[in-house]
């Protein structure tokens, strides 16, 4: 393009132009699934404060890929099955904790350390975990096969059933363990399913973001959707929409630039975080300046 | 371990009763058995005619609050919401009214309600943590109420109010017990605040339990054997009775002082 080409015309065009190729597809269908599957079960990890867990699910990449690597087997599956097998580790734990001495974040921090530390046992009988590693850590767009992208549509369609299906009790037990078990629901169960659901949406999202940006499609979202309402429901789709927002615009700008994908989408939750965190703040300040100084809330 | 043993009492239905003991007496063991979820090692229980756990949703709880609370988090009226149909699978399609089916509008209905008979008509579009401490029980009580319990179990909702917001909850409780016809068990520390209200009082401490009408069982003599340090009941100028001691003694198993100890 040429800086005097008029907009009206070029702007559809550059809008659309990545999308002649193929692998820039496959991009955009993983980017949207995982994407809205990341806005959802991001609401509910900010909700129910477990992104420390979710942050330890994500570093599983590495055992993950050093055990795929080892075992002979797609680094995907390793960083699924760390994931898996670490939430199943993490969900009894952190249940055990929160009934009673309140010590969770320390025991996800000693889960975390034992991964890692399995990991680079994996590496050290490996020798190195060869080719994938960059990808599987920043994420690539132009890795993402037709089948992987499909795959990642049809876990999203199946987590989002299932989140569904668990749907209001899921949200008494993480607003009020309490409560929730006077009522009989199975909160340990819930619970502990719960970070099974996050370990897998965790590796999902790897697979666009690479799996140290993985905060960017889980959290961010999130965080600015809490910014603006505490509604579920709008809260929810706000996360999702954001998610999906920052997703497309930045596969575009990875497209036209390229540098990773992740650093567009981080950068884009970062600005509208601290943009919705400013509104927020004027808004506090009119708020509290309308009533007199020194009035009870 | 024994937290407490040969209690023997029985709660009428319709009546208002406090909980009362020192921290540590055991009231909340009580209330986790009531609910079903912790058994008695020996003994019988029976919860609105039937083994505790069998009568679930006919019991309103509120369970005692800790700071790291996620509910803060969610307005006063989906919190309700939650409390009515938190233990329904699924969740509700966001569809608009018109298309609502009946099960749906009748839920509606129940909300509105049960906030209307706990006065919180305009505190419930606001989040938790943007309300004083009184109005976040007033809510949560909403909350309990919405299912339409037969009983009422309410933990410590008194604690770390102001005392103003404390009568007011009284009050309240008391109303809601009268003109809904539900039996309220209200597990307190301090039984001044609620002393007008209640129609009988149950004391737990020192591994045994004390019960009946308040006139009856809040005696000077009485409470000093219970929690082993002397205590006073005063009438106040109003006629309302007035503990004055020390209610909240530290535990009831360690070693007793005298007054005189420094």
């Amino acid at each position: 393009m040429s800086p005097g080409q008029g907009l009206g015309s070029a702007g559809p065009q550059v809008i659309l132009d990545p999308f002649q190729f193929a692998f820039m597809i496959h991009a955009l269908e993983a980017a949207t699934a995982v994407s809205i599957l990341a806005g959802v079960v991001g609401w509910l990890t900010v909700l129910r404060r477990e992104i420390f867990a979710g942050h330890t699910l994500s570093v599983m990449a590495f055992p993950g890929a050093a055990g795929a690597t080892l075992a002979g087997v797609p680094v995907a599956w390793g960083y699924l099955a760390a994931c898996t097998a670490a939430a199943l580790v993490l969900g009894p734990g952190t249940h055990a904790a929160r009934r009673g001495f309140r010590d969770q974040t320390a025991l996800v921090g000693t889960v975390q350390a034992v991964g890692l530390s399995l990991g680079l046992v994996a590496l050290s009988v490996n020798g190195s975990v060869q080719q994938d590693l960059e990808p599987l850590l920043f994420g690539s767009i132009v890795g993402i096969s037709a089948g992987r992208a499909l795959s990642l549509a049809v876990l999203t369609v199946v987590l989002l059933a299932l989140l569904a299906t668990v749907g209001r009790p899921l949200l008494l037990t993480s607003v009020d363990p309490a409560l929730a078990r006077s009522r009989g629901l199975p909160v340990g169960l819930l619970s502990g399913g719960f970070l099974v659901i996050l370990g897998v949406a965790v590796a999902a999202a790897s697979q666009v973001t690479g799996a140290l940006l993985v905060f960017a499609l889980l959290i961010m979202p999130a965080g600015c959707a809490r910014q603006l309402t505490s509604r579920p429901g709008p809260g929810l789709g706000l996360s999702v929409g954001l998610g999906l927002t920052f997703s497309w615009v930045g596969l575009e700008l990875a497209y036209y630039t390229d540098y990773p994908l992740g650093f567009y989408v981080s950068s884009l939750g970062l600005s509208s975080y601290v943009t919705l965190r400013l509104l927020a703040r004027r808004r506090g300040a009119r708020a509290s300046g309308a009533t007199a100084p020194g009035e009870a809330r | 371990m024994i937290v407490w043993s040969g209690v023997d009492l029985s709660i009428a239905r319709g009546e208002f009763v406090a909980l009362l003991g020192p921290n540590g007496a055991g009231k909340t063991t009580l209330v986790q058995a009531m609910l079903g979820e912790i058994p008695l090692q020996r003994g019988t229980l029976e919860v609105l005619g039937r083994a505790p756990g069998g009568s679930r949703g006919n019991i309103g709880y509120l369970p005692q609050r800790h700071d790291s609370d996620g509910h803060a988090r969610l307005r006063g009226i989906d919190l309700v919401r939650l409390g009515l149909e938190g233990a329904r699978w699924g969740v509700p399609l966001p569809v608009p009214r018109r298309l609502w089916g009946d099960r749906r509008r009748a839920a509606e209905a129940r909300v509105a309600e049960v906030i209307e008979l706990v006065g919180a008509g305009d505190l419930v579009a606001r989040p938790l943590s943007e309300l004083s401490g009184g109005e976040r029980q007033r809510v949560l009580i909403a909350q309990a109420l919405a299912p339409e319990p037969s009983l009422l179990v309410l933990d410590e909702p008194l604690d770390s109010l102001d005392l103003p917001s404390q009568a007011l909850i009284a009050a309240l409780v008391q109303r809601i017990c009268r003109e809904a016809g539900v039996t309220v068990v209200l597990v307190a520390h301090d039984v001044n605040p609620l002393l007008g209200y209640l129609d009988r009082v149950v004391y737990l401490a020192g591994g045994s339990a004390l019960s009946g009408r308040p006139e009856q069982v809040i005696t000077g003599p009485d409470l000093s054997r219970l929690y082993g340090v002397p205590i006073e009941v005063l009438r106040a100028s109003d006629g309302r009775l007035v503990v004055v001691g020390a209610p909240d003694a530290p535990s009831v198993h360690s070693p007793r002082h005298g007054h005189a100890h420094p």
